[in-house]
């Protein structure tokens, strides 16, 4: 079966300053890949390349096809970010912020996609009418999730969605990453908690200064010594 | 001063008050919406003015050619945008928009104007031609400067209000026109006679503020509109496009522009650079509203119009100058309780 998404040699600028340097890989559909690393290694820059926020040269393949140019039009062909900012609309309410997650599906589709999404985050729906800005970090970063989720996206490029949450929210997010696997979405995952990424991962990228600087299937890299030593902590 | 007199002022400052609140609107719609501060809003007002006094004298409204013109303008910028990816969908939707619908409007007009029909149809007429060019004027004009600074867009404001002043000037000529009143005659409320045109503002100023309201928390394109305003980047990343959005917004302020003047056409002569100064009192209000809120606006604009008329019977020849410094303090007010934030 041909790759759902494939990077090849994508580098991206900031003014003069390279900060991706020709990072290249693929990933199949039904799987959930994750893209580790520190700080500033590039992993946000890598997901926004891909989703279309930020200009990047080289060649991105989606579903065998060159990917559509615009952010809008990534959007329609399946493709949904969940980014580091989550980008809600603050003043608006959170049924609003789901129902415009659902903005490119049909008033059918959106009904039952949301009739379902509040069935798995009944915390959204108890604060249905609440402003998004008035949400805890938690719930900010469930209606994040649940507003991708109205699009009925094919590939899920997620940023740090544990960023900031205790322990039991982040094994609560993580889980309901794990179901949307199962129900056959494709997941892209950036993490600074690589050891919750890996144990949920099929694959994981380890990135350094904008390079791709290890690969393999997670669970060997939850064993790599270099990953361990670097990103898991000693004990691990 | 008798209460006869200040009963008049009241009413002129409120029927002109309400169609600064129109305006103000549709500009603080914009700039949320686009970022734009939409100079050339005036324009709408004078062609929609001069269309409606045009169709009551039978003529054939240069505007209707005027908007053949712009379609085509639009179209063959589509066609050169489209010129690396030549798309069927897309082509079909240009030709159909761009080509077609003005095609259409024009033939519409030609047939009607001599026919002399009832005030109601010549408003709509008047609002059918010039609401489309909201649409053409940002796909000519703004949709390729959308990541623009909104110094830019505003210089492309000043630009395209100059350029639609002119065009103005060229088909409408240089001498003022009155319409009829869309029903004539007057209501006695007390002792103070009440123009039926006066309440045909009232009426639409109330009527288009309530479905700007409907259209905005009720329907899911207003709602993408206003979180196009809240988040730029979020609204793309839920697949809504800057140019639906956008091209919304123009078409809904060219529409308030072709209403406010068919509502004023009967009460005043307008000329081809009349609309200026009007639009201007709307921005007054726009700027007291903080190109933000919608009631603040609404109720500035009534402000405005009131300020306007006691001041045109207490000192005519200082009553711009009036209305315009009503700025100055507020500009100051907010430069001095609103922290600066960068423009994202
Ligand atoms: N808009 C920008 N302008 C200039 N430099 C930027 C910009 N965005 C990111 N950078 C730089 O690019 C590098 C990569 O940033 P990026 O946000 O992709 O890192 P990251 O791996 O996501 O980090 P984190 O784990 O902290 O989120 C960093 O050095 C950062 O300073
Ligand atoms: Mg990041």
């Amino acid at each position: 079966m041909s790759l759902l998404l494939e990077l090849r040699d994508i580098r991206v600028s900031y003014g003069k300053a390279e900060v991706l340097h020709g990072v290249s890989f693929g990933m199949e559909r039904g799987k959930i890949v994750t893209v580790i690393g520190a700080n500033g290694a590039g992993k946000t820059t890598l997901l926004n390349a891909a989703m279309g926020i930020v200009p990047s040269t080289g060649t991105i393949l989606y579903e065998g096809a060159a990917v559509p140019a615009t952010v809008e039009a990534r959007v329609a062909a399946g493709m949904c970010l969940v980014s580091e900012k989550r980008e809600l609309f603050a003043t608006m309410s959170v049924e609003d912020n789901m129902e415009l997650g659902g903005f490119l599906r049909s008033g059918v589709e959106r009904a039952e996609t949301l009739a379902d999404l509040y069935q798995r985050f009944p915390r959204l729906a108890e604060r249905r009418k609440q402003l998004a800005g008035t949400l805890s970090g938690g719930e900010r970063q469930m209606l994040a999730l649940a507003r991708a989720l109205m699009s009925r996206p094919r590939l899920l490029l997620l940023d740090e969605p544990s960023l900031g949450l205790a322990p039991r929210i982040v094994a609560e997010i993580l889980g309901i990453v794990s179901e949307l696997r199962m129900a056959g979405v494709s997941i892209l995952l950036v993490e600074q908690n690589a050891r919750a990424a890996l144990e949920i991962a099929d694959e994981a990228h380890l990135m350094e200064l904008g390079e791709i600087r290890r690969s393999g299937p997670a669970a060997s890299m939850a064993a790599d010594p270099a990953v361990v030593e670097s990103y898991l902590g000693t004990g691990a | 001063m008798d209460s006869t007199i200040l009963a008049f002022l009241v009413q002129d400052g409120l029927t002109n008050g309400a169609i600064y609140a129109l305006l103000g609107l549709a500009l603080v719609l914009v700039f949320a919406v686009t970022r734009v501060i939409f100079i050339p809003q005036g324009e709408f007002v004078a062609y929609g003015a001069l269309t409606l006094a045009l169709l009551d004298t039978g003529r054939m409204p240069g505007t209707a050619l005027l908007l053949l013109c712009f379609g085509l303008a639009a179209f063959l910028l589509d066609l050169w945008s489209m010129r690396h990816r030549p798309r069927i969908g897309e082509f079909s939707r240009s030709v159909l928009v761009n080509l077609v619908l003005p095609v259409a409007i024009y033939g519409a007009t030609w047939i009607l104007a001599p026919m002399q029909l009832n005030a109601a149809v010549k408003a709509l007429l008047t609002m059918a031609i010039v609401a489309p060019m909201g649409l053409y004027v940002y796909r000519i004009a703004y949709r390729p400067l959308a990541d623009a600074s909104v110094l830019v867009l505003l210089i492309t404001s000043v630009g395209v209000h100059l350029a639609m002043m002119g065009l103005g000037l060229v088909f409408f000529g240089a001498e003022g026109l009155r319409a009829r009143p869309l029903s004539g005659g007057s209501f006695m409320l007390g002792f103070l006679p009440i123009p039926a045109q006066a309440l045909w503002i009232y009426g639409c100023t109330i009527a288009a503020m309530v479905g700007l309201y409907v259209f905005f928390e009720k329907t899911l394109l207003g709602k993408a509109l206003r979180a196009t305003a809240v988040n730029r980047l979020g609204a793309r990343l839920v697949g809504v496009r800057t140019q639906l959005t956008g091209g919304t917004a123009f078409i809904l302020a060219a529409t308030i522009g072709a209403v406010s003047g068919v509502l004023i056409a009967p009460i005043t002569t307008i000329y081809y650079d009349t609309g200026f100064l009007i639009g201007l009192k709307g921005f007054v209000a726009a700027i007291i509203g903080g190109l933000a809120s919608f009631p603040v606006t609404a109720l500035a604009a009534l402000g405005v119009g009131l300020v306007e008329a006691f001041a045109s019977f207490f000192a005519s020849n200082f009553k711009e100058i009036i209305v315009f410094t009503l700025i100055i303090p507020v500009l100051i007010w907010r430069s001095l309780t609103t922290d600066h934030h960068e423009e994202d």
